[in-house]
C-alpha cells in the first residue's frame, strides 16, 4: 500500500502532496526524495530508492515526478502500473499532464486522489466510475475550438481544413462535456507504432522491433458500442497467413479486458463498449524485416544547409541536425566537418557523431511518420452502434502514426 | 506563488475567510480555500486558520466540503481540540441521504488521526458496514483498519473481525478486497488474515469480477493458502491460468509468483510457467515506460540465475538503444552477459564491443567488465577484443581492461600468454589506483614473461615519492620482490632503493610495515622469501569455488514480484538489516576474546613457529601439498566437525590472508578473487601424525561475518581444538588490521 503520494515538478517543487497513512515522516519527504534522486551515484537506478524504512518508487511522466512511498515489500509491477495509470487519469481529467495544468487544478487532483486511494489502497481507477464522484471541473487554460487554426498539428495543412482534428483535440478533459452536454461526440483512435532499429556499419540489420498499440480516447456517452475493423491480413503468432497480400504477422497481442473478441478470429473486428477516457485497446509486438535505403549519406557538399528551417548545432560530443519536415521521396544531405582535438587521422563527418576514438559513434535518427504504420496495420472502419440523442453524427478521428524509439545506424 | 512569510499569508487568508462578502459568494469562498490548500502543499504551516476552516465545513457545496476535509485530516494531529469541533458536522454528514456525502464524511472522520477520536467513529463505522450503498461499505471496511491502528495497543475486537469475515461475501468486489486489506492490518499481530479453503475458493471464483488492482492483491493473499491435495492444487492452477495472459503486468507477475510458489514440488510446472511468462516479460522489457522496463529487466536477471538458457534466443531484445537511460543500459549489459551461449556469443560480443567506445565512460567500463565476465567461458575471443581496446590508448578504457586481465589470469591461467603479450605499453595510459594496482600485480606475478617488466616497475619506483595511493605502494613492494626472485640482476638495485624509501621516508604505517617485513624476510635468506612469497598458489580450478551456478527456482520464488530483485539481493540484505537492527543484538561473544589474543604480526613468524608447537599438542607439517582434485574428493566425503562464525569487518585481501596462513603452515588450496561475492577460501593443513584439517572460509556479503567450517579425517577433539585456536588467531588478527 502507499504511505504517501506526491507530484514534483522537474525542478523538485512539490505540486501535490498527500499522506494516506500518517505512519512515516512529514512534508520534508518530498525534498528528501529530490535530494536522493539528484545525489544518486551513476550506477544505481533511481526507480526504487530507500531511506530508513521507506521505499520511494517513482515514474517520470511529462517532466513530472510521480512518487509513492511505502514501507512494505510491494510488487514493483503493480506499483509502477498504478503510477502510470494515475498519470493517465490525471491527464484525462485535467486535459493534459504538465506542471501548469496540475497547479491550476490542485483541488481536482486532490479529489481524484481521494477517490482513487483510501488509506493507501487502490479503490478504483476507472475513469467511468470516478466520474460519479468527481465534482470539481477542470480549469483549462485555453478554450478548445475546432477552428483554432494555430493549433493545427498532426496532419499538416495539406488536407482539407474541416476534416482535420487539431492535435490538441485529444488533450482536453473528459469532464468538460458536463456543461455543454452532447455537443461533442468524438472518438479518437490512434494507431501508434514505435520502431527500434539497429543497423550495423556494414549495413546489416542487427535488430528490428516494432511495438504498436491502438489507443482509443472516447468522449461518447458511455455504453455505446464501437466496432473497429482491422486489416484482414492481420495474423498472430505462427498461424496461417490470411488473404493474398503481404501478411502482417504479429508475435503477440494483448487486449484490454473490455474488448469483445467474438469477431476477431473471423473478421478481425474488435467490439467494445468503451468507458470514457483513454485506454489501450491492445498492444502487439512484431518483427518486420525491412529493406531500407538510407537517404542521408553525406555528399560532397561543404557545410551548407539548404533551407533556413534546418538547424545544426554541436552539443556534448554530438552533432544535432534538426529537420522540420522531409518530403517523401526527397533526399537530403549535409556535410559536417569537425576537428576532433587529439585524434590522429582525418576528421570525421556524418550526422550525430560522437568523438569516440574508434572512428565515429552511431548516427541516431528520431522522426515521426504520420499516416503510416510500418507493419501495414490499418483500421478499416470504426462504426458506432448507437444513435446519439438528437445530435448530429459523432466525429470520428482515426490517426496512424509511426515514430522512432531508437533508430540507430552504426557508422 | 510568492513565498511570503507564512504568518502574513495566514493573516491575509484568515481575513478573507472571515469576510462575510466572500462567505456568501460560493466561488470566491472556494477559491480562498483552494489557496489555503495550495500553500499547505508547498509546506507552509496553515494550521492557523483551522477555526475558520471548521466553519467552512458546514456547507452544501461538496467540492468545498472535500477541500476542507482534506485540510482537516492534515492538521488534526496538530490541533486536536479544535478538530473535535468538526466532529459534529462530520457525524451529521454520516447520516446524509446522499451516499457520496456519507462516504466522504466517514472516510475523513476515520482519517483524522488524533487521540480520542475513536469513541466518535465507532458507531458511524458500524452503521457504515451495514449501509446499503457499496461506496459507504468500502469506506467503512477500511475505517475499521484505521480505527484499529489509531491505538496500537488496542485489543482485537472479535465481533468486528467476524463481521469483516462475513463481508468477504459482499456483492461489491471492492468491498471484498478492502475486507482482506483491513483484516490483514487488524490481525497483523496474529499473522494476518487467514485464508482457509472456503475463503480461497470463494476468492478464486470472484477473481474475474475484480479490476486489475484487486486481482493482483488477491493473488498475493492467495500465496498463503496451502492446497490440501494435488488435485485441488491443479484445479486452482487451472482457474488461474487465464490471468497469465492478462494485459496488466502486475496481474501476470502476481499469477506467475502464485504458480511458482504453489507448484513448489513440480519443477516442470514451474519451468512451463516461466516459458509462458516470457512473452509478457519481454514486452515489458521494451515498454515505453522506462521504470517498468527496468523492473522487468531485473526479473529477467533473476530468472536467468536458474535457467541460463531461458532468454538466449531473444538476446537481441536486450541490445541497448541510444536514448535509454544509464541504469537500463547497465541492466541490459548484465543480462547479455548472463544469457550468452555458443550460438549467440559472436553477436553479443560484437554488440558489447560497440558499447566499449561509448561516450559515457561509466557505460564503456561496464561493457568492458561484461566482456571480462564472458571471457571466463569464451576466453580467446574476449581476450582478443580486450587487446584491441588497448590500442585505443584511452585512459578510462585501458585501466579497466588491465583490471579485467588481472581477474582473468587468476581464473583462466591458459590466457596468461596472450595477456602478457598485450601488456607492454599500457602503463602510459593508466592513472588511477585500481588500474595501477592491477598492472603492477600482473608485472610482478608474470614478470618473467614480459621482457620490459623491470623497466616499467622502475618507472614506478622512480615516482614513488609522488605516488598518492598507499595501496599502489604496497602492491609495488610485493611485485618488485616477486620479480626480484625471478630476475634478480635487473631488480636488485631498485628493490634496495624502494625498501630504503619505504622504511626511511614513507609516512603510511602499513606501507612502512610491509617494507620492514620484506626487509627482514630478505635478511633471513632467499629461500625463506621464496617459501613465503611463492607458496603454492590458490587453484582456481577447484569446483567448490564456483558452486553457485544454477540456483533452484524455489530459492527465489518468494522474492519474485517484490522489490528484492529490483534492489538486488545484497542491497536488499543491507536495507532489511538496518530496518531490523534491534533483532540482531550485540551477539558476537567472540569479539571480546580477540582483544586478548596476542597480535600475530608476520615479522614475528620465527618465534611464533617455535612457540606454537610447544603451546599445544599440535604440530602442523610445513609442506603439506594437496592437489585440488584430492582436496575436493576428501572435502565432499567428510562431515563438518566444527563450525564457527567470526566477525569480519572489511574487504578480504587474499594475498595478506594467504601469507598469514602460510606462516602457520596452513596451505591455501583455492580462494575467490578479492571482492567476489560470496567470497570463499579452502584451506588445508596436516599435523605430524597425518591428521588432515580441511577448512572452508565463507564470507557472505550481507553479514559482516566470516563463517568457518572445519573437517577432519580423524576424529580427535584435542588437536581439532588447537587447530581452531590457531585459525582463530590468524583470522582475528587479519580481520582487525585496519588498512
Amino acid at each position: 500500500m502507499i504511505s504517501q503520494f506526491f507530484i514534483l515538478s522537474s525542478k523538485g517543487d512539490p505540486l501535490i502532496y498527500k499522506d494516506f497513512r500518517g505512519d512515516s515522516g512529514g512534508w520534508d519527504v518530498a525534498e528528501l526524495f529530490y535530494r536522493k534522486l539528484t545525489g544518486l551515484p551513476g550506477d544505481e537506478s533511481p526507480v526504487v530508492m530507500h531511506h530508513d524504512d521507506r521505499h520511494f518508487i517513482h515514474i517520470r511522466h511529462s517532466g513530472l515526478y510521480l512518487v509513492a512511498t511505502t514501507s512494505e515489500n510491494v510488487s514493483p509491477f503493480s506499483f509502477l502500473e498504478l503510477l502510470s495509470r494515475l498519470a493517465t487519469l490525471l491527464g484525462d481529467y485535467c486535459g493534459s499532464l504538465s506542471e501548469g495544468t496540475i497547479s491550476r487544478n490542485v483541488a481536482l487532483v486532490y479529489e481524484i486522489l481521494d477517490e482513487v486511494l483510501d488509506y493507501g489502497y487502490v479503490q478504483t481507477t476507472s475513469t467511468e466510475m470516478l466520474r460519479n464522484f468527481i465534482q470539481t471541473e477542470a480549469v483549462v487554460s485555453k478554450p478548445f475550438s475546432l477552428f483554432d487554426l494555430s493549433s493545427v498539428g498532426l496532419f499538416g495543412a495539406e488536407t482539407q481544413q474541416s476534416k482535420v482534428a487539431p492535435s490538441s483535440a485529444a488533450s482536453r478533459p473528459v469532464l468538460t462535456s458536463r456543461s455543454d452536454q452532447g455537443q461533442k461526440n468524438e472518438v479518437f483512435l490512434d494507431v501508434v507504432e514505435r520502431l527500434s532499429v539497429l543497423i550495423a556499419s556494414n549495413g546489416s540489420l542487427l535488430k528490428v522491433d516494432v511495438q504498436g498499440e491502438i489507443r482509443l480516447k472516447s468522449f461518447l456517452p458511455s455504453g455505446s458500442e464501437i466496432r473497429i475493423g482491422l486489416t484482414e491480413e492481420f495474423c498472430v503468432g505462427k498461424s496461417e497467413l490470411r488473404g493474398y497480400g503481404p501478411g502482417i504477422r504479429v508475435d503477440e497481442v494483448s487486449f484490454h479486458s473490455s474488448v469483445n473478441l467474438d469477431e476477431f478470429e473471423s473478421h478481425r473486428i474488435l467490439r467494445l463498449q468503451p468507458p470514457q477516457g483513454e485506454w489501450d485497446r491492445g498492444s502487439g509486438r512484431l518483427q518486420v524485416y525491412l529493406k531500407l535505403r538510407c537517404d542521408l549519406p553525406p555528399k560532397s557538399l561543404s557545410q551548407e544547409l539548404s533551407s533556413p528551417e534546418q538547424k545544426a548545432e554541436l552539443a556534448e560530443g554530438a552533432l544535432h541536425w534538426d529537420l522540420p519536415r522531409v518530403q517523401g521521396g526527397s533526399q537530403l544531405s549535409g556535410l559536417f566537418q569537425m576537428d576532433v582535438p587529439g585524434l590522429p587521422g582525418p576528421p570525421g563527418h556524418g550526422p550525430s557523431t560522437s568523438a569516440a576514438p574508434l572512428g565515429l559513434g552511431p548516427a541516431s535518427l528520431s522522426f515521426e511518420l504520420p499516416r503510416h504504420t510500418c507493419s501495414g496495420l490499418q483500421v478499416r472502419f470504426l462504426r458506432l452502434a448507437f444513435r446519439p440523442c438528437g445530435n448530429a453524427n459523432p466525429h470520428k478521428w482515426v490517426r496512424h502514426l509511426s515514430h522512432s524509439d531508437a533508430y540507430v545506424i552504426r557508422i | 506563488m510568492p513565498y511570503l512569510g507564512s504568518e502574513d499569508v495566514v493573516k491575509e487568508l484568515k481575513k478573507a475567510l472571515c469576510n462575510p462578502h466572500i462567505q456568501t459568494d460560493r466561488l470566491r469562498y472556494r477559491n480562498v480555500i483552494q489557496r489555503v490548500i495550495r500553500h499547505m502543499t508547498q509546506g507552509l504551516d496553515m494550521s492557523g486558520v483551522f477555526m475558520e476552516m471548521v466553519k467552512a465545513s458546514a456547507t452544501v457545496d461538496i467540492v468545498q466540503k472535500k477541500l476542507v476535509y482534506l485540510y482537516m485530516c492534515t492538521y488534526a494531529p496538530l490541533k486536536p481540540d479544535l478538530a473535535l469541533l468538526a466532529i459534529n458536522t462530520l457525524c451529521k454528514d454520516c447520516s446524509d441521504p446522499n451516499p457520496m456525502v456519507r462516504g466522504l464524511a466517514l472516510r475523513s472522520m476515520c482519517s483524522l488521526r488524533m487521540p480520542g477520536v475513536q469513541e466518535y467513529i465507532q458507531q458511524p463505522i458500524l452503521n457504515g458496514l451495514r449501509d446499503k450503498a457499496s461506496y459507504v461499505r468500502r469506506v467503512a471496511v477500511l475505517g475499521c483498519a484505521k480505527m484499529h491502528n489509531l491505538h496500537e495497543d488496542s485489543e482485537v475486537d472479535g465481533a468486528l473481525v467476524n463481521e469483516l469475515y462475513s463481508l468477504l461475501r459482499d456483492q461489491d468486489p471492492i468491498v471484498v478486497v478492502n475486507c482482506l486489506r483491513s483484516l490483514e492490518e487488524i490481525l497483523k499481530q496474529e499473522g494476518g488474515v487467514v485464508i482457509n479453503k472456503p475463503i480461497a475458493h470463494h476468492l478464486l471464483n470472484r477473481m474475474t469480477k475484480l479490476d486489475q488492482w484487486g486481482q493482483a492483491e488477491v493473488l498475493n493473499f492467495l500465496l498463503r493458502y496451502q492446497p490440501r491435495s494435488e488435485e485441488e492444487l491443479f484445479d486452482i492452477l487451472n482457474l488461474l491460468d487465464s490471468f497469465l495472459k492478462s494485459s496488466s503486468p502486475g496481474v501476470v507477475m502476481g499469477a506467475t509468483k502464485l504458480f511458482l510458489i504453489m507448484a513448489k514440488k513440480f519443477p516442470h510446472v514451474q519451468t512451463d510457467v516461466l516459458v509462458r511468462v516470457k512473452g509478457p516479460l519481454l514486452a515489458a522489457c521494451s515498454s515505453e515506460s522506462r521504470e517498468l522496463c527496468f523492473a522487468a529487466l531485473c526479473h529477467v536477471r533473476q530468472i536467468l540465475h536458474s535457467l541460463p538458457s531461458h532468454f538466449s534466443s531473444h538476446y537481441k531484445k536486450f541490445f541497448c538503444s541510444y536514448s535509454e537511460p544509464h541504469y537500463i543500459k547497465l541492466q541490459k549489459v548484465e543480462v547479455l552477459c548472463e544469457l550468452v551461449n555458443d550460438e549467440n556469443v559472436q553477436q553479443v560480443l560484437e554488440e558489447l564491443r560497440g558499447y566499449c567506445t561509448d561516450v559515457s565512460a561509466d557505460f564503456a567500463q561496464a561493457a568492458i567488465f561484461a566482456i571480462g565476465g564472458i571471457a571466463r567461458t569464451y576466453t580467446d575471443q574476449c581476450v582478443q577484443i580486450l587487446t584491441e581496446l588497448l590500442g585505443l590508448q584511452q585512459e578510462h578504457i585501458t585501466t579497466v581492461v588491465v583490471q579485467t586481465f588481472r581477474d582473468l589470469v587468476w581464473l583462466c591461467p591458459q590466457c596468461t600468454e596472450a595477456v602478457c603479450q598485450a601488456l607492454p605499453g599500457c602503463e602510459e595510459n593508466i592513472q588511477d589506483s585500481e588500474g595501477k594496482q592491477a598492472l603492477i600485480w600482473l608485472l610482478g606475478v608474470h614478470g618473467e614473461r614480459i621482457p620490459n617488466a623491470p623497466y616499467v616497475l622502475e618507472d614506478f619506483v622512480e615516482n614513488v615519492k609522488s605516488e598518492t595511493f598507499p595501496a599502489v605502494k604496497m602492491e609495488l613492494l610485493t611485485a618488485l620482490l616477486r620479480l626480484f626472485l625471478s630476475r634478480p640482476a635487473e631488480c636488485q638495485d631498485m628493490l634496495g632503493r624502494l625498501l630504503h624509501y619505504c622504511i626511511e621516508e614513507e609516512k603510511d604505517m602499513a606501507v612502512r610495515d610491509r617494507g620492514l617485513f620484506y626487509y627482514r624476510l630478505l635478511l633471513v635468506g632467499i629461500d625463506e622469501v621464496k617459501r613465503v612469497l611463492c607458496s603454492p598458489k590458490s587453484d582456481p580450478s577447484l569446483g567448490l569455488l564456483e558452486d553457485q551456478a544454477e540456483r533452484p527456482v524455489n530459492s527465489w520464488a518468494s522474492d519474485f514480484n517484490t522489490l528484492v530483485p529490483i534492489y538486488g539481493k545484497t542491497r536488499w540484505a543491507a536495507i532489511s538489516k538496518c530496518q531490523g537492527t534491534e533483532r540482531y543484538g550485540p551477539e558476537h561473544p567472540n569479539s571480546a576474546s580477540f582483544a586478548a589474543s596476542g597480535p600475530l604480526i608476520p615479522e614475528e613468524n620465527k618465534e611464533r613457529e617455535q612457540e606454537l608447537p610447544d603451546s599445544g599438542t599440535l604440530t602442523l607439517v610445513p609442506n603439506c601439498q594437496l592437489t585440488a582434485e584430492y582436496f575436493e574428493k576428501t572435502w565432499r566425503s567428510l562431515k563438518v566437525v566444527h563450525q564457527q562464525v567470526l566477525p569480519w569487518q572489511r574487504a578480504v585481501h587474499p594475498d595478506t590472508l594467504q601469507m598469514a596462513l602460510q606462516v602457520v603452515n596452513i596451505q591455501t588450496i583455492a580462494m575467490s578473487r578479492a571482492g567476489a561475492q560470496p567470497w570463499k577460501a579452502y584451506l588445508s593443513a596436516q599435523d605430524d601424525t597425518g591428521c588432515l584439517f580441511l577448512t572452508e572460509l565463507l564470507l557472505e556479503p550481507e553479514n559482516l561475518e566470516m563463517q568457518i567450517s572445519v573437517k577432519q579425517n580423524e576424529a580427535r577433539t584435542e588437536t581439532l581444538n588447537s587447530f581452531i585456536s590457531v585459525l582463530e588467531t590468524v583470522i582475528g588478527t587479519i580481520g582487525d588490521i585496519k588498512s
